[in-house]
């Protein structure tokens, strides 16, 4: 089905919607498939979601943690942050996959070592070893779950997208206009809840494999259609300088004048200091059989990042094919730019398969980031702090349900955020979650900082990243939260809130260890050692990770002959 | 350490964007800005595998030095 580009397509696209849905049921019968081949003694353990037999080489890692980049950031945010508002707001995104990799290359085998040495299974576990505390501990975990909700929220969003403009959803009241962002949270909601992580990590190599598929297709395909990128770069430019009515200045940044330039470095900077902090990243990476694996993979990774750059450049392409992302309600929504230029432009059933793999694309995700911030939970405060001596039937429970709150949460995000720029759902939990940067990774090198101190430092980051985030006010809707770039404090210019709260986080843990040094505030008990952090895989001393939460023995059956991986 | 040298190259030099935040020279239609920074993808790559070279060279110094033994032999294709 090829529309005209000029008024929205309200109707159902019938041939899309069925390859969607054979496509949708298809992957969910492989999951549980395999996941009866090989089958676990019970499911009533949480081993099952633990790190999946721990044994993950090069080729699997590379996949899994590619799976943390493409999500629905990759293909709906940022191309539609290219499309609304151009280069600051999207293309940083390129050089924040450059400088990833660098980034994790440098302490994530450390990480590994000293979580093998000790069974840490998450970053709250790690600093909770580190420095004998269970407050800076309950911080670090809180954190992660929090910020995982804005960036789930993110993939709602994305499913949410590509339902609208398929023509489900409608006017009318609440719950009829936000029935594509239901029916969403619904299926994600139904699948993680039944399926724990065994399905999602299946299904996550078929996922990847759409993914490349219509990527492939859409870059090569789409630039010429439109007549080559000459004539895109040029319509891209055209809409970027042109005054937006609204606000009064230029629409978006083509290429960055010099008052960009700071939130351009910044936004790449925070956000990739950002993501390994995540819960579901960190598991991703402490699930691999050695420590070196990570950085073997740091120097293939970049592949990605060729990758979401030409993504990053569809949004341009919508540009110049004169895309019309109108909601169903008649509203622009920029999040529509994508979904509606593949039902432009690709005949229904290609359109139908870009549409699977963008949905289940931002599904398994979701599925993985619920399942890890609920396991964050299970672990890290209802073990430490609510029922020490829960039985692993109950710790299952437990974490089914506290994957449903993170996923209301996320919801929520959705309902009462400014979402036309989904993009900041994802810079949104960046601010939160790199507070916990200073606790993890300088943890890593050295004991300087005093506990007290890190746990000041990210109280106040916390509160300054959240404060300054709220006041941003959109331009054009005049929402709160409306981006993630604010005004540096004393020495001007522009920069990406998290790196702000960041640095103010840093000083003032500083300061105060020096003072709760001088006052010899107790320190709490170090239980790592130096050779620690090198340890590799075949050490004496150096083991299997336990599962996350749950019996050690309850369903350990093959945990060395690969089990399903875990996202 | 040289290693730490290419990885600080990596780090720093995409995030300068005064040195490339202009629209010439085009390349196939990408203005500078634009396929200078895909560029760099390709660079950082090859800048992050000879640091994985040199990194598994001189950890496994270090690692003898902690009475750990050597992991080279034992990684079998990992390498």
């Amino acid at each position: 089905m090829i529309t005209a580009a000029v008024a929205p397509d309200t109707s159902v696209n019938g041939v899309a919607l069925t390859i969607v849905i054979v496509l949708f049921l298809g992957v969910t019968v492989i999951g549980f498939m395999a996941s009866r081949w090989r089958r676990a003694a019970t499911m009533d353990s949480l081993d099952e979601w633990g790190l999946g037999g721990r044994g993950f080489g090069n080729w699997v890692t590379w996949f899994l943690i590619g799976g943390d980049i493409y999500t629905a950031y990759t293909f709906i945010a940022v191309p539609a942050a290219m499309f609304a508002t151009g280069a600051v707001t999207g293309f940083f995104a390129v050089p924040y996959t450059i400088v990833l990799y660098p980034i994790i290359f440098i302490f994530m085998s450390r990480l590994w070592s000293v979580s093998h040495r000790h069974g840490y299974v998450t970053p709250a576990d790690f600093v909770g070893g580190r420095y004998g505390s269970k407050s800076l501990s309950l911080a670090v975990a809180g954190t992660g779950i929090l910020a995982t909700m804005p960036y789930i929220a993110l993939q709602l969003v994305g499913i949410q997208a590509v339902l609208e403009v398929m023509g489900i959803g409608g006017t009318g009241n609440i719950i009829q206009k936000d029935l594509p962002l239901f029916l969403a949270f619904a299926v994600l909601a139904a699948y993680t809840y039944s399926s724990g992580l065994r399905a999602p990590a299946l299904i996550a190599f078929v996922k990847d494999i759409l993914i490349y598929l219509v990527i492939f297709v859409a870059v090569v395909y789409l630039p010429a259609k439109v007549g080559g990128w000459d004539s895109i770069f040029s319509a891209a430019e055209a809409k970027m300088t042109a005054t937006n009515e609204v606000t009064g200045v230029a629409q978006g940044s083509f290429i960055p004048g010099p008052g960009q330039y700071m939130p351009y470095w910044t936004l790449a900077l925070g956000s990739a200091m950002a993501l390994f902090m995540y819960p579901h990243s960190i598991t991703a990476v402490l699930s691999t059989k050695n420590r070196n694996v990570i950085r073997r993979n740091a120097s293939l990774l970049p592949a990605y990042s060729l990758l979401l750059g030409l993504l990053a450049l569809l949004g341009f392409v919508a540009i110049a094919a004169g895309t019309m992302p109108i909601a169903l309600d008649g509203t622009v929504n920029p999040q529509l730019a994508i979904p509606q230029l593949f039902e432009d432009f690709f005949p229904a059933w290609f359109a139908g398969i870009a549409f699977a793999a963008i949905a289940i694309g931002a599904l398994v995700p979701a599925a993985i980031m619920s399942i890890a911030a609920a396991n964050l939970f299970t672990r890290n405060i209802y073990r430490d702090f609510i029922r020490p001596e829960a039985t692993p039937k109950q710790e299952a429970k437990v974490s089914k349900l506290a994957s449903l709150v993170v996923k209301v949460g996320a919801l929520v995000f959705v309902l009462f955020l400014d979402r036309t720029l989904a993009l900041n759902f994802q810079l949104l939990g960046g601010i939160w979650i790199l507070q916990t940067f200073p606790a993890i990774v300088f943890g890593l090198y050295t004991r300087w900082f005093h506990r007290w101190a890190l746990l000041a430092g990210w109280a106040v980051g916390m509160t300054y990243g959240t404060w300054t985030a709220y006041n941003v006010l959109n331009p054009v809707t005049g929402k709160h939260f409306g981006g993630a770039v604010a005004e540096l404090p004393i020495f001007g210019g522009r920069v990406y809130i998290a790196l702000t709260a960041f640095v103010i986080n840093l000083v003032i843990a500083a300061v105060l260890t020096v003072v709760l040094r001088a006052m010899k505030a107790p320190e709490g008990v170090d239980r790592t050692e130096p050779s620690d952090f090198l340890a590799d895989a075949g050490d004496p001393r150096v083991s299997d990770l336990p599962p996350l939460t749950g019996d050690e023995a309850a369903g350990s059956t093959d945990r060395r002959t690969g089990r399903p991986r875990e996202r | 350490m040289i290693a730490g040298v290419l990885l600080a190259v990596c780090i720093v030099v995409p995030l300068l964007v005064p040195t490339y935040a202009r629209a010439e020279p085009r390349l196939f239609g990408f203005p500078f800005f634009y396929w200078y920074q895909l560029a760099w993808v390709f660079i950082c790559a090859a800048l992050v595998t000879t640091a994985h070279r040199l990194v598994r060279q001189n950890e496994a110094r270090e690692r003898e030095e902690l009475g750990l033994g050597s992991r080279d032999e034992a990684n079998g294709g990992e390498r």
